[in-house]
Parts: structure tokens; sequence; C-alpha cells
């Protein structure tokens, strides 16, 4: 079926108006070799068969909400999302707008996103936020691209740690092809006991930026404030790539000392659905307003003398720069920044902090649990958030086998990126995770290695 | 009346969503150096959260709304049902990184997806991760630089762009540090060949053309174009913002496009969101099959009797890499389009393209001896008209804001540069004869107010919640945020 709502008459009429014979004499400009392809698609469906369909598809997996039970996270969770954040969005006037290109007609996207940035400068401890990225990895990339212009692309290195996230670091290579810059600490066979300060003699007066996780990748927590001023004594920025809900308990960035704090907002409000979308935050400070990237909203009054707001500075965005944007940028992904907007309004300061509370009590019930297992052991000593890593006497293949046929998602094998953490595990655990699903993951791991 | 932020609607002590009781024994929390000492969130309850979203949710105009021409941005309707498969808890609650046995339903979807667009386009294989159009871009033209690479041809650091081309085409190439040369269009909005032939070298990495382009025409030219390309060594890019006119009525590939990026939010239904988020699969040429980012997903173990394929991730023997982390937009794009295109086949398809050339071709025809529609010819699913009246000093902005006087959505306003007050109508093909009557005659009525009463459109909006707004007072002063830590020392 399809959405057209013209009839077969209307459709006549209007042929007449236009002055053709048919609907395929507007198309005579096409080259007539290739013009109306036969394509092989299946029949279309009704929206009935459709939805019969999509769902088998979708109960052809095991999701984490009745058939599994799941410890799996490495920058992506399993929280919970309170039922109003989808109800609002599924609200046309949101989720069937524009970009809010006319500020008289789009107010409610436009203060939404207002909202959001303060949000997240709230909560990274931040100046200023822009309206968002595609997700954590590309924000991370984005930093990349600021310092670059910042420092006018005179310096040349980029340091980054080998603790953060793999798939991040893989994006940033992937992003920087072009730029012949040099990515220095990005090294996953590197002492990964070694404290940040380990990174501190790559910097150096040609280094733009320096990136470092946390809590880290491994879920770990360091203060970075010493670090963060030897970067700046080279004259280098930071940027901490951050877990939002780690945030509701720990230290700000911003305190620290950082320049950029990005970070994966998943865990506020938004489903895995697989791994996207998401959003990737990007907070920084007010002196880099005009090299940061990204859709921006200020405040502003209309004509009528009320307040409202705009999207602004709009002359660094690449439809304005063109060739020399800092991004060719365009989108922001305007819907879940909504839905982080709503989540951190509904749970709030005080629910956001019990959010960030069980997240931590649990991970450690889980990490003193595990590791009275014989053989078992966390693999770092530092204080740590809702994630942890294990090693095994076993291959982590193997024990996430025998998870899976009693219904666990094991933790994310570590080995995959760190060649000396081969039989490591990387397990997360949120506040959706019982005291009766840790007991059981204990159990089972014991049974595999008795 | 205006809503206050959330942060002024706060009061002390209010909760909204609580949380359970810790069911584990109490741990110690961190050193107090590693905690924070205040966290400055609202404090609502659930429903002050929600009369504020209401509040808010009024002030927007929206598809389900009403009428929504802006040019280049394909506002159709977005069918309800892709608003329900999408949540699906199969698909809402599946970790990207579980065993790629446990979410054979989401591979199989995502890989009869690249099969579906690969046959819509003709392109020899797709790339579902991109994030957004402009993501797929900027995925295109790295790989059309490695294929250069590979080949030992580094002399290649030109990129061609029409000049009515998307902004983010020569933001794209930008990125990676290649020149763009601008090529002038002809008098029928075509690309200026001689221009073209005059740029064509071995310096050139390919051509970014939109086709139809930002005027709504389908260039002349194209196989002309392609070749002149092609003879120098370059490769052909195709922005596909404008596939709504394409769809069963020629696929780029066929026509020798090497790559070209999809927009499933315009196209294939995907709602905007207000801005976001986007889904930008890029499809290429068999040539550059073994550049496309990683992972891709394919099959790992063939069907067998009643047994299906297995699907999983395979790496492209020379891929650029990742573009993002996990698999791309897969909920809230892949889904969405993967129903859609499904609900529609062959047929469908070829409708939804036919309807949108007849509508934006109506809708021209009742406006033509009205506005002046500078490049005048058989437009597809969008065309580009001028926004000023003779004898009267009205700009298209006005005219765009006395639009909304008549509850309309205004035009893309001053795109594409090569049109003098640009205003870019695409109607899309799910609207009716008597919604483009009604919002023809906004027009003519309109243009009439220019020459007997100009000041009733210069100054408008009248009816909307909000006026125009001070844009200058915003970029000058700058308050971003409703919020800032107390004692915050903004000049460290």
């Amino acid at each position: 079926m399809t959405y057209i709502p013209i009839s077969p008459q209307e459709r006549d009429a209007m042929l007449k108006t236009i002055g053709v014979e048919s609907l395929d004499a507007l198309f005579e400009a096409v080259p007539s070799e290739y013009r109306f392809p036969k394509l092989n698609l299946p029949p279309a469906l009704t929206e009935m068969e459709a939805s019969t369909l999509l769902a088998e598809i979708a109960a052809s997996n095991e999701n984490v909400r009745g058939d599994l039970i799941s410890f799996l996270g490495a920058g992506m969770y399993n929280h919970y999302i309170p039922a109003v954040v989808d109800h609002i969005l599924r609200r046309g006037e949101f989720y069937t707008a524009y970009t809010p290109y006319q500020p008289e007609i789009s107010q409610g996207t436009l203060q939404a996103i207002f909202e959001y940035q303060s949000l997240m400068t709230a909560l990274t401890g931040m100046e200023l936020s822009n309206a968002s990225h595609y997700d954590g990895a590309t924000a991370a990339a984005e930093a990349v691209n600021m310092a670059f212009a910042v420092f006018r692309g005179k310096r040349r290195k980029v340091v980054i740690s080998p603790t953060v996230h793999p798939q991040y670091r893989a994006v940033i290579r992937t992003y920087t092809q072009g730029m012949e810059l040099e990515l220095a600490g990005d090294d996953p066979t590197a002492d990964l006991q070694a404290s940040p300060e380990a990174l501190t003699p790559l910097i150096d007066v040609n280094t733009a930026l320096v990136i470092v996780q946390y809590p880290d990748f491994f879920g770990r927590i360091f203060d970075y404030t010493r670090f963060i001023e030897a970067a700046h004594a080279q004259g280098a920025l930071v940027c901490v790539v951050a877990n939002p809900i780690a945030l509701a308990l720990l230290k700000t960035p911003g305190a620290m000392g950082a320049d950029i704090v990005v970070g994966e907002g998943q865990p506020l409000g938004i489903p895995m659905w697989y791994g996207g979308p998401s959003l990737g935050f990007f907070t920084t400070r007010k002196q880099y307003v005009h090299k940061m990237a990204g859709r921006l909203v200020g405040e502003t009054v209309d004509s009528r003398g009320q307040r409202g707001y705009v999207l602004t500075l709009t002359a660094r965005e690449q439809h304005i720069k063109r060739e020399k944007a800092t991004s060719n940028i365009c989108t922001n992904q305007g819907l879940l920044a909504l839905a982080s907007a709503v989540y951190l309004a509904v749970v709030g300061k005080s629910g956001l902090r019990q959010v960030a509370n069980l997240c931590y009590q649990k991970a450690h019930y889980a990490a003193a649990e595990l590791s009275k297992i014989p053989g078992v052991g966390l693999c770092f000593s530092q204080p740590f958030f809702h994630e942890f890593a294990v090693c095994f006497p076993k291959p982590v293949s193997e024990i996430n086998e025998h998870l899976l046929e009693h219904g666990i998602l094991g933790g994310y094998d570590l080995g995959q990126d760190y060649p000396a953490l081969t039989d490591h595990a990387l397990i997360a655990v949120t506040e959706m995770n019982t005291r009766d699903e840790i007991d059981t993951l204990v159990e089972v791991v014991k049974e595999v290695l008795s | 009346m205006t809503e206050p932020t959330l942060f002024e609607l706060s009061s002390p002590g209010r909760t909204g969503v609580t949380f359970p009781e810790a069911d584990v024994p109490r741990f110690e929390l961190p050193d107090s150096s590693l905690l924070r000492d205040d966290l400055p969130l609202p404090e609502l309850a659930e429903v002050d959260v929600v009369r504020h979203y209401m509040a808010l949710s009024r002030y927007n105009y929206s598809v389900d709304g009403g009428f929504y021409p802006l040019g280049s941005c394909t506002m159709k309707y977005n069918p309800k049902i892709n608003e329900d498969t999408c949540r699906l808890p199969g698909f809402l609650y599946t970790h990207p990184l579980q065993p790629i046995e446990t979410v054979q339903g989401n591979l199989m979807l995502m890989y009869q997806l690249q099969e579906w667009l690969k046959e819509i386009s003709g392109f020899a294989a797709v790339t579902l991760q991109p994030a957004a159009g402009a993501h797929g871009e900027f995925t295109g033209v790295l790989m059309m630089r490695a294929y250069h690479k590979a080949r030992g041809d580094h002399r290649r650091v030109k990129m061609l762009v029409p000049d009515s081309a998307h902004g983010t085409n020569p933001a794209s190439a930008g990125m990676l540090g290649m020149t763009v040369k601008v090529i002038p269009s002809d008098a029928r909005g075509n690309v200026d060949l001689e221009a073209l032939k005059a740029e064509c070298d071995d310096t050139v990495v390919g051509l970014m053309l939109t086709n139809p382009n930002t005027l709504g025409l389908f260039d002349e030219h194209i196989q002309e174009v392609v070749r002149l390309i092609h003879e120098c060594g370059g490769l052909m890019y195709g922005d596909g913002a404008n596939l709504n006119a394409l769809l069963g009525i020629v696929r780029p590939g066929d026509l020798g496009f090497d790559v070209m990026h999809f927009n499933l939010h315009k196209t294939f239904s995907v709602p905007h969101g207000g801005g976001g988020p986007g889904s930008g699969p890029v499809g290429v040429s068999a040539r550059l099959a073994d550049f496309l980012p990683a992972p891709q997903v394919g099959i790992l173990e063939p069907a067998e009797g009643d047994t299906p394929p297995l699907y999983g991730f395979v790496t492209p023997k020379h891929s650029i890499g990742r573009m993002k982390a996990f698999h791309g937009h897969f909920g809230g794009g892949l889904v969405r389009a993967y129903t859609y295109i499904a609900m529609h086949g062959a047929e469908g398809l070829r409708d939804v393209s036919q309807y949108a050339v007849l509508n934006a071709n109506y809708l021209a025809a009742r406006l033509r001896g009205t506005y002046k529609i500078p490049y005048d010819r058989v437009c597809m699913h969008e065309f580009v008209m001028e926004g000023r009246i003779e004898g009267s000093d009205v700009r298209a902005l006005d005219i765009s804001k006395r639009l909304m006087d008549y509850n309309f959505h205004p035009p893309t306003n001053y795109f594409p540069l090569i049109v003098h007050e640009a205003l870019m109508i695409e109607p899309t093909e799910t609207e009716n004869k008597d919604t483009l009557d009604r919002f023809a005659d906004a027009l003519l009525k309109i243009a009439e107010e220019a020459r007997t009463n100009p000041d009733v459109v210069k100054s408008a909006p009248h009816s909307t919640p909000f006026g125009r707004m001070d844009e200058v007072k915003a970029a000058r002063e700058l308050v971003l945020c409703c919020w800032l830590p107390e004692g915050y020392d903004s000049n460290r």
C-alpha cells in the first residue's frame, strides 16, 4: 500500500493543468534506455501483513527484557526508561517536525534543545553544549576536528589513551585519515595498569588534543585533575569521554579542568536499539564556541517582546562556510536529545543519583561475589563505577557460551581488543539487574569453572 | 505567553520517577575527592514534566499538523505503523554486542535492507553504518580518496562541485583537505559542460552531483557528464538527497554513478524528529565495494534445506574503517525504512516518485504566471521560484513568514544560491489536490498583498504564537543555557 491521497480523477485534472498526457510524460529528461527499470522487490504488504512480519522478525531475536539477563555494556547500557519519555517522543508535533529553521513555528523544538543544552552543561560541569552529535564516538572525533581548528592546524598531534573505547578510537582513526596528524598513545599493547600520567611524556607543544575516558573503558575512576594540568602546561586541550550516569555521582570533568567533555547519551532515556540511534553529547568552554561544530540554540526575544529561541552562530556551519566549515555535520540527534532531556527532567536530581548509586552498589556486589570464585579475580585495583574487568581461568567465549545456555548475556570479551587481556571480560551492571540475577551469574560461572 | 524553562519550573524536594531500594549489601562510595557535591538538575513531578512538554509541542508546526513543502527536505507523511514496528521489544532491547546467534532477526533485516537498497539504486554494495546524509557523504568521499590512493594515484586532490550543490558537499571534501572547484550551471540548470571539460584532468577526485539537482531538474546531459568524469579517471558521487524523484524511474547505478548516499529520513519516510536522527546508508559500484566501512552485514553460512542462512559481520578487504560506534541507526532508521519498503514494493515505490513529481509540476503550473521560475522546464519532485513580486519590495523571507499566517510551513528560503530570493518548494507525494490548491491560492493572495498592502506581508507572521526573532541579539549575547554553576570561572 502507499500513502498517496490522490484519486485517479484528481490526477487527471492535475495532468491537464500541467499540460501533459500522462505521468510517464513527466520523465522525458531521463535517458530512455534506463527509464522505468523493473525493480525486483518482494510484493507489497498491507499494514496488517507488515505488522505480522516485523513482529516475527523482532521476536526471532533474544532481547534483554524477558529472554536474556544482561551483563553486557561496553558503551551501551540496559537502563530503565520511564514511560513518560516515549509518550512525549510520540507527539507528532515533535517527531514529524524538521530542523527548527523557522523559529516562529518551532519554539517547541528550540526550547527543548535549549533545555537539553542546559542539562548537559549541568551534568558535565561545562559552560556550553551543542545540540548533539550522532553518537559518543563521532562526538569524540568532532573534538579532534575542533581542537585542530582551535590551533588552526598548527598542532598536528592527538594523544589518545588506550583505555578509551576501542570503537571510539577506531572512528577517530577513520575521521582523521585525510588530516595528516599523528595519533599517539592509541596502543592496545600499552601497560593497562599504568596511571593516566603514563601518557604525559607523549604530550608536547605539537599536541592539539589529549583524549581520556571517565570512567575509562574498564570502568575505572581516575581523578584527571593533575593530568589535565600537565597537558595544559604544554598548551594542549583535553577531551574527556564521560558516562553521563556516572556524572550524577562523580566529580565532573569540568571541575577537573577539561576543555571538552563528550560522551554517549544512550544511558539517558534512549533504548539500546541494537546500537542506535542514540546521541553524542558535546560540551565545552565558552571561548571555543566559534570553533565547535554542530547546531546551537540561543535565547533571544521576538518582535512582540517575548522570550524565544533560535539556532544561532549558524555562520560556523556547512551551509554557510561550505568547504571551510569545521565539520560537514548537518543534523543533530534532535528527537533523542529530547528523549534525554525528558529523562533528566522526570528522574531529576534525586532520581539520577538513585540510578547512579544503584549501578554502583550492584556492580560492586557482583564484583565482590565473582571474585570469591577460585581462579576469578578483578584485574584492576582502582575504584570503579558500574563496569569492571574480571579475569577467568578459561577463555571468555567458553564461559559466555555456558552463560547463554542459562539465558545470561556475559561480559564483553576484552581479548578482542587488548592482547594482554585474553580471558578477561568486562562486566556491566545497572539498576536493571536484581540481586537474584547477579547470584545466578555467579552460580553459573562457578559451575562452568568447577 | 511563553513557557518557563525546566529550571524555572523546578521546586526543591519535588520528585518525579523514583527507583527501588538497593537489594544488595551497601558498599562504600569512592573517596569523597572523587565525588561531586551538588547535582544541579531540575526537581519536578511527572505531571509537571508532561504539561511542560505538551505546552512546548503546541508551539511546533509539523507534518502531522499540516503542509510542510520544505524544498530538499522531503517532508512526507510518516506512516504510523513504522512507529510501532521500530518499537517492538526485539528491536528496542537488543544490545549491539550480543552474539550474532541471538540477533539473527536484526541481521536478516539489515541484510535484506542492503539488498533492497542495492536493487532500488543499481549499486553493487551498500553500507548501512552512516548516521545521516552528511555522514554518508563523508563516508563516500573517504572511499573515493582510498580508491585513488590504493591505485597509487596520489595527484588527485580536486573535487568538482556544481554551484547548485548542498553545502555539505564542499564541506565533506574540505574535511579531507581536498580543493573544491565550483562548476557553474548552464541556462537550463544543467551542469555547464564546457566549464566541466575545462576542469577535467588527472587531479580530479570526482564530481559530487545532486541529480535531480537542487533546482529540482534532472540533468539533461547526465550521460555526458558521467563520461567526462570517468574519462579523466574521476569518480561520480551522487548526493541522494533527491532520490524521492527517482524510485523506479531510473537507478543512479545504471547511469554510471560510483557512490551515493541515501537519506532514509527523506526518501523512506523515517521521521525528521525535529532535526534528527537521520540515517545515511551509502551505495557503491563494484570497484568501490572493497573500501566500504567495517563491519558490513553478510551471510556467514548459506541456507541449507530448512536451515536459514547464518547472518553476521564481515570486513571489506580495503575498508576505510569504522564510521561510528556499533552498526548504524538500526532501530530508528533501518527498521522504519524496511517497513516502508516492504509495504510499497516495486510499483508502490514508483508511484511515490511519480506522484511526488506530479505534485511539484502541478504547483509550478498554478504559480508560474505570478512568480518567476528562472529555470523553467518540467521539474522533478521540487522546483525553485523567485520570491519577489514586480512592483513590490517584499522579499522571499517575507513571503515565507506570511505563509505561516495561512497555516502553511514555508518553503526553503535562499537556496540554491544561484536563484535570487529563492523559494524552493517540495510538496512530496503525500499531499492531496485540495491542500496543493489551498497552498497555491495562499501564494497568489500573498502576491496580491505584496502589491496592495506590503506591510502586512513584511511584518508577518501575525497569527503564530511567536513573532520574528531577534537573531542578532542571540548571536551577540550568546545565552546558550539557562543554568551556570555558581562561582564558575569561565576565564580559566
